[in-house]
């Protein structure tokens, strides 16, 4: 993919106060980039959910938001780090309704089906990166 | 803010959440309020979302537990002002809402409450009764 990265915030994930702050930083890169209500929260969502596992099933991590442009297309990527436990099994995780806690079990996959790119990389005990891309339509 | 005010007008409980909530304070929340239902004896509560710019599956699920406790409290929980833009997300992350009431207005919101309090007097030997 030739797309370049710019304009990029490196957060914290540690505590419950930092998935919102983050929240608040996807949506104002959303908003700069002139993406429609309805694309600023569902991308807003899908960071909140991915914030979400970061902190409690990664024992907390990072993000990289930053905004990218790959012509003519501009978008929000979202990179999500941890060094916890990793997802031994991808597939089951992303399925709806499957939990290891005591969520719905939608965070993952309702994410993948609020993004227009997402990837999970995994191992176990060395952690997780997911990738979250929402380009402008 | 550490905690999220409730009113109490009348029979209902109202509740406007004007922040953007951390898991605790949204937890803090639904205690506060299944607290005062048992507490007080309310039939209804009404929550206003229209500040809301965002419901994940955490609030999400925050909601229908509300309505399912306060259920079984005797008391019919109504989300009032869900902004369009939220209601799309939340069908595309998979979350239905199942067993939520909602409403587009506090003022549609109340109408619903007071039509179930009628309803349930109707039912349950109020005026009209036949028992
Ligand atoms: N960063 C992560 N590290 C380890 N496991 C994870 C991570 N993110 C998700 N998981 C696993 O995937 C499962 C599904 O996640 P999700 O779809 O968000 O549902 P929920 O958060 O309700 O459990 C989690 O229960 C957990 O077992
Ligand atoms: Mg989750």
């Amino acid at each position: 993919m030739a797309a370049q990265a710019h304009n990029a915030e490196r957060l914290p994930i540690r505590a419950q106060e930092d998935v919102v702050l983050i929240r608040q930083t996807v949506r104002d890169f959303a908003k700069q980039l002139g993406m429609s209500l309805v694309d600023q929260t569902k991308i807003v969502t899908a960071a909140s959910e991915i914030a979400r596992n970061t902190l409690i099933y990664g024992g907390g991590g990072w993000v990289r938001i930053e905004v990218l442009e790959s012509n003519p297309r501009r978008g929000v990527r979202l990179i999500f780090e941890d060094q916890g436990p990793g997802i031994p099994d991808i597939e089951r995780a992303l399925q709806d309704g499957f939990t290891t806690g005591n969520g719905l079990g939608l965070g993952l996959g309702g994410a993948r089906r609020l993004s227009n790119e997402f990837e999970i990389v995994s191992r176990p005990g060395e952690g997780t990166r997911i990738t979250l891309i929402r380009w402008k339509l | 803010m550490d905690r999220i005010p409730i009113l109490k007008m009348g029979p209902f409980l109202l509740v406007t959440i004007q922040v953007d909530m951390h898991d605790r304070l949204a937890m803090m929340l639904q205690e506060d309020l299944t607290g005062r239902i048992a507490a007080g004896g309310a039939t209804g509560v009404l929550i206003d979302i229209s500040s809301l710019e965002m419901v994940d599956s955490f609030i999400g699920r925050m909601l229908g537990e509300i309505a399912g406790m306060s259920r079984i409290l005797g008391a019919e929980t109504v989300v009032v002002g869900m902004q369009p833009s939220v209601a799309i997300t939340l069908v595309e992350l998979g979350l239905s809402l199942k067993g939520v009431r909602t409403a587009l207005n506090v003022e549609r919101g109340m109408e619903l409450l007071r039509a179930s309090v009628d309803e349930s007097e109707a039912t349950y030997g109020g005026p009209g009764s036949q028992r």
